[in-house]
């Protein structure tokens, strides 16, 4: 169980990430046959709900720069996703290696020891 | 959020997140000059949140919303160091993706750098002197700083925008049945990817763990 302990647990990841796209199934079209749209991010939602709390409200500031569209938006996280996993891979492989050379070494020197016991003189 | 937060409230956030994140700043410079070995290791805690904050994870909810990642970086360094950490990732987003907000970047460093991680290290303390295994106190730790993020954040804005009936306690209820019920698969997502990355570390890395007082148990090879 420890040794596949990662495993398991990176499976259950995907698992919950997966239950909720066939838990939630895709409502049916109005009359006016609109879609409903779903997964839409949670911020949307709570920008919905000011409105509806506080009607008059008016956002007084505009992000500087917006992703020209949807596609150029996940780009940039996947950029950002990208980078990051990139560097966490480079530590943890460093981290293995250093690990293996470690071993290595302490086999050579009980290897030498072992070897120097032996000789007579 | 750009903009969705009143002046006065965005001013009062930022002004409250600043001498978290001037400490965090001194308390991360102060650690890296005393172990310089331990810079890489930094640099993981603040990928770790870079990674998790842009994957955007469906929920239970039918809407979709995206992990922390700053229960790593609180448990390993403390939890001030994440302040500085996590306000560069939102501004990162702010800036490039539209996504979080300038105007609302005290607001979100708040909730996601502060209470995160302050939730974060006391919960994986408590839960290590409970006895708790090393595995179930960082999933713990972790996914209860997730969540605590996004309740701040429906905390703040109810206090924005009470309802005009239910106060501050109905707008919070209706707040959080956005983001904290969205949430809550995610930080148990969250929690089960830190233990992943704790295990690999304590693995290769039980030196540096030790040093840093994580896992005073862990096997050090001589």
């Amino acid at each position: 169980m420890k040794r596949h302990q990662n495993l398991i647990l990176l499976i259950a990841v995907v698992l919950l990430a997966i239950f909720p796209l066939w838990l939630i199934q895709k409502p049916a079209p109005d009359a006016q046959g609109h879609q409903a749209a779903i997964f839409t991010g949670a911020d949307d939602q709570a920008r919905a709900l000011v409105g509806k709390i506080a009607p008059d409200y008016k956002p007084w500031f505009k992000p500087l720069l917006e992703p020209a569209s949807s596609e150029i938006a996940s780009l940039l996280f996947a950029l950002q996703a990208a980078l990051g996993a990139g560097f966490i891979g480079y530590y943890l492989g460093v981290a293995v290696t250093r690990e293996k050379m470690r071993k290595k070494e302490k086999e050579e020197k009980q290897k030498s020891a072992a070897n120097r016991d032996s000789d007579p003189c | 959020m750009e903009g969705f937060l009143p002046v006065r409230h965005a001013a009062s956030w930022a002004l409250a997140s600043a001498p978290f994140v001037a400490y965090g700043l001194y308390s991360v410079k102060k650690r890296i000059r005393e172990f310089p070995e331990q810079r890489m290791l930094l640099g993981v805690a603040a990928a770790f949140t870079f990674v998790l904050s842009a994957l955007k994870l469906p929920s239970v909810t039918g809407s979709c919303s995206h992990p922390t990642g700053t229960g790593l970086g609180a448990i390993l360094f403390g939890p001030s160091a994440m302040a500085p950490i996590g306000l560069v990732v939102l501004l990162f987003q702010a800036l490039l993706l539209a996504h979080g907000g300038l105007t609302t970047l005290g607001a979100n460093t708040f909730s996601m750098a502060i209470v995160g991680p302050f939730a974060a290290a006391g919960l994986y303390r408590l839960a290590r002197r409970l006895k708790l295994s090393f595995a179930t106190s960082i999933f713990i730790a972790a996914s209860v700083a997730d969540l605590a993020t996004y309740v701040t954040t429906s905390m703040q804005l109810a206090w924005a925008f009470p309802d005009p009936q239910s106060g501050f306690v109905g707008s919070f209820i209706k707040f959080a049945g956005i983001f904290a019920l969205t949430q809550i698969p995610l930080a148990i997502s969250e929690g089960l990817l830190t233990v992943v990355i704790f295990n690999a570390l304590k693995r290769f890395n039980p030196k540096e763990l030790q040093d840093m007082n994580v896992d005073r148990h862990a096997e050090v090879p001589a």
